[in-house]
């Protein structure tokens, strides 16, 4: 993975609840289809870290922040939509 | 916090908890602050003061009550809303610095975001957990939730988390104000309302002949009495404060002390005495009439007694009434300087009627004075509806009464029907009523002053005539000639007329006096001359008798020799026998 071309992903979630499990799911069977070994995925649970939700600006749980490339992205759900997440990552389907 | 209620008797206990606001009235009118441990929601339209009001709210909290308070500001960043509440001097930095306030700002841009799927707003819920929990706050304020409403597309999450949230804030218990803004037909945009039942505040900024008035109303307090009318409130540097004023009834004490009037002639009017502390005092006239010289003259009697006064100027700066009023020797600035008088200059058009009242009212709280003179209200005229002229003055009446201050006020008006009017719905409320007037006669105008009423005591019923003399104001007692009353040069003459045959009778009386006196001198002498006549025909008397004394004693002595010589021997026989026996 490539300090340009990589993304640099953070999920934060509260808690094992349904809605995390299935965003995590989501998010690494996307980025294993599209971004095979150029992404970097973080997990960030607010449950233990709560300061970080007011640092990084957490409103919705789950929220995918990509920190990079830049600019910042986010995108908020359990990501089951995967067209839209794409989307929101700018990334193109190969 | 001295308004007295007494709209409703306090039978039934309050059975909720109340957290106080701080605000002044505000307290009052919900009896007690806003229910403690449950959202209130506090809506009106943009620029009506929600996000000072809430501020307010926690400052108090933090700086009175000792109740840490978070702002979650969803609209203005916390540098911001730092700087624009520092119009109301409070400090946030230092308590921010001491752990007794916190801001966090939420920021949700939609440009930036992308929804896939279902979410929550735990996130929301764990930044509030975090900082309540982080500094121990008590108090809540949510300014302005709506804005999600921009930011996130999903609505039917969004509503079902907002309730979620209002749910789990009570369940914090913490006392919250949660702000929206005020939407068409509907208290708030997105019907915050029906999550946030508990006590909704409904704030109100309307403009009038070109006049903004901000207003509050609790719309409904859940389990708690409350005021229901419509509150007049402002905002300036020394915070809010809302007007309870219509919650003041008729229960003011009636006190029979008096207070001077500052001239002693029209004390002499009022049963020697004055006009009675805590009344209400109206002095109607036209311009030039004196009204302001009156009012002057009151102020520096309440001072110079020790007690302090506050003079609302409406027209004039109060350097210049300072410098007019020198010339009939008084000095106010002496009473400025040390503390017992104090000029609130302000134009009557520089905020509404209410504003205005509003104003008054919080200076009197402050400076607590003795006195308030008011000059002049008719100038409030221009300041708002006339019809709602009535009812602010009765709101500022009642207000000065409960708390016991005479209240002084002057009133521009004349014969024209309009301010006559304006006098009549005003003068009911008035204790004691005084006519100013300039009457023209013989070229001149002259100053007349009429107590046109004083409740509650033997007032003199005399037009008197007004002077402005170099050491301040004096009444004439009036001449009633033929004409009516007699002023001016008119009165000058009657006066010269008087002094001249006053003059003539005492020229009378001592000319009498001196013939009077020649007389006793004639009949004087004439009793000397009489009087020496008869010593001299005494004398001439006593002259006569001895003269006829001797006369007949020599006779008597003749007569006695006489038998002498003829009885010799007898005699001399008689005293050889005597000698013998």
């Amino acid at each position: 993975m490539s300090e340009q071309d990589g993304y640099n992903l953070r999920l934060y979630i509260a808690g094992q609840t349904p809605k995390s499990i299935a965003a995590i799911a989501n998010l690494n069977r996307l980025c294993e289809k599209h971004l095979a070994g150029r992404y970097n995925i973080e997990v960030i649970d607010l449950m233990k870290d709560p300061a970080l939700a007011q640092r990084d600006q957490i409103v919705a749980i789950p929220t995918l922040i990509r920190q990079l490339p830049e600019p910042l992205k986010r995108i908020i759900g359990d990501l089951s939509n995967a067209e839209k997440v794409l989307v929101g990552l700018d990334i193109r389907p190969t | 916090m001295n308004v007295q209620l007494v709209t409703r008797p306090l039978d039934d206990p309050p059975t909720i908890g109340k957290s106080a606001t701080g605000i002044e009235g505000l307290d009052e009118i919900t009896y007690g602050g806003l229910p403690a441990g449950r959202p209130t929601l506090l809506c009106g339209s943009a620029g009506c003061g929600k996000t000072l009001f809430s501020m307010t709210f926690l400052y108090n909290g933090a700086t009175q009550y000792n109740e840490p308070g978070l702002f979650v500001a969803f609209e203005e960043k916390p540098e911001d809303l730092v700087k624009n509440v520092g119009s109301l001097r409070y400090d946030l930095q230092r308590l921010i610095a001491e752990g007794k306030l916190a801001v966090d700002h939420v920021h949700v841009d939609r440009n930036q975001l992308e929804e896939s799927g279902d979410y929550d707003l735990d996130g929301l819920f764990i930044r509030l957990g975090f900082a309540i929990d982080s500094i121990g706050a008590k108090r809540v304020v949510i300014d302005t939730i709506e804005t999600l409403f921009g930011g996130l597309t999903n609505e039917a999450i969004l509503r079902s988390e907002l309730r979620r949230l209002f749910e789990w804030l009570k369940a914090k218990g913490v006392t919250a104000i949660i702000t929206g803004e005020r939407g068409d037909g509907a208290l708030t945009r997105y019907g915050l309302e029906e999550y946030v039942a508990d006590c909704v505040i409904l704030l109100d900024n309307r403009v009038q002949e070109q006049l903004s008035t901000r207003r509050l109303r609790i719309v409904k307090y859940r389990g708690s009495p409350h005021g229901t009318n419509e509150y007049p409130f402002i905002i300036d540097a020394e915070g809010i404060t809302v007007m309870p004023i219509t919650s003041s009834g008729l229960a003011h004490d009636a006190s029979t002390e008096r207070i001077s009037s500052g001239i002693a002639d029209l004390d002499e009017m009022l049963e020697g005495k004055g006009y009675f502390k805590g009344s209400s005092v109206l002095i109607s006239g036209m311009a030039g009439s004196g009204k302001s010289t009156t009012a002057a003259h009151f102020a520096d009697s309440v001072c110079a007694s020790g007690q302090r006064c506050i003079y609302f100027a409406m027209e004039e700066s109060p350097q210049q009434i300072v410098r007019n009023m020198r010339s009939i020797g008084l000095d106010l600035q002496s009473w400025v300087d040390n503390g017992l008088l104090k000029f609130v200059a302000r134009r009557p058009n520089l905020y509404g009627l209410e504003t205005h009242l509003a104003s008054m009212h919080r200076e009197v709280a402050e400076f607590d004075p003795a006195a308030v003179v008011v000059d002049p209200m008719s100038a409030l005229m221009a300041a708002g509806l006339a019809g709602d002229v009535h009812a602010m003055v009765l709101r500022l009446v009642d207000y000065l009464k409960a708390k016991g201050v005479t209240g002084l006020f002057t009133n521009l008006g004349g014969i024209q029907a309009e301010t006559a009017n304006t006098e009549m719905q005003i003068s009911s409320l008035m204790d004691a009523w005084l006519l100013l007037y300039n009457k023209e006669s013989n070229g001149e105008h002259n100053r007349q002053l009429y107590l046109l009423k004083s409740r509650g005591m033997a007032h003199s019923n005399q037009v008197r005539e007004f002077l402005m003399t170099r050491n301040g104001i004096r009444l004439r007692e009036a001449y009633i000639g033929p004409d009516g009353v007699l002023t001016g040069s008119a009165r000058l003459a009657q006066e010269a007329k008087e002094e001249a045959a006053h003059l003539q009778r005492l020229q009378e009386v001592a000319r009498k006096r001196r013939v009077l006196e020649r007389k006793r001198q004639e009949i004087g002498a004439q009793i000397e001359l009489l009087r020496a006549q008869l010593a001299s025909e005494e004398e001439e008397l006593a002259a006569f008798n001895d003269e006829s004394q001797s006369r007949e004693d020599r006779a008597r002595q003749d007569r006695v020799a006489m038998q002498a010589s003829r009885k010799s021997e007898r005699v001399a026989t008689l005293k050889q026998s005597s000698g013998k026996a």
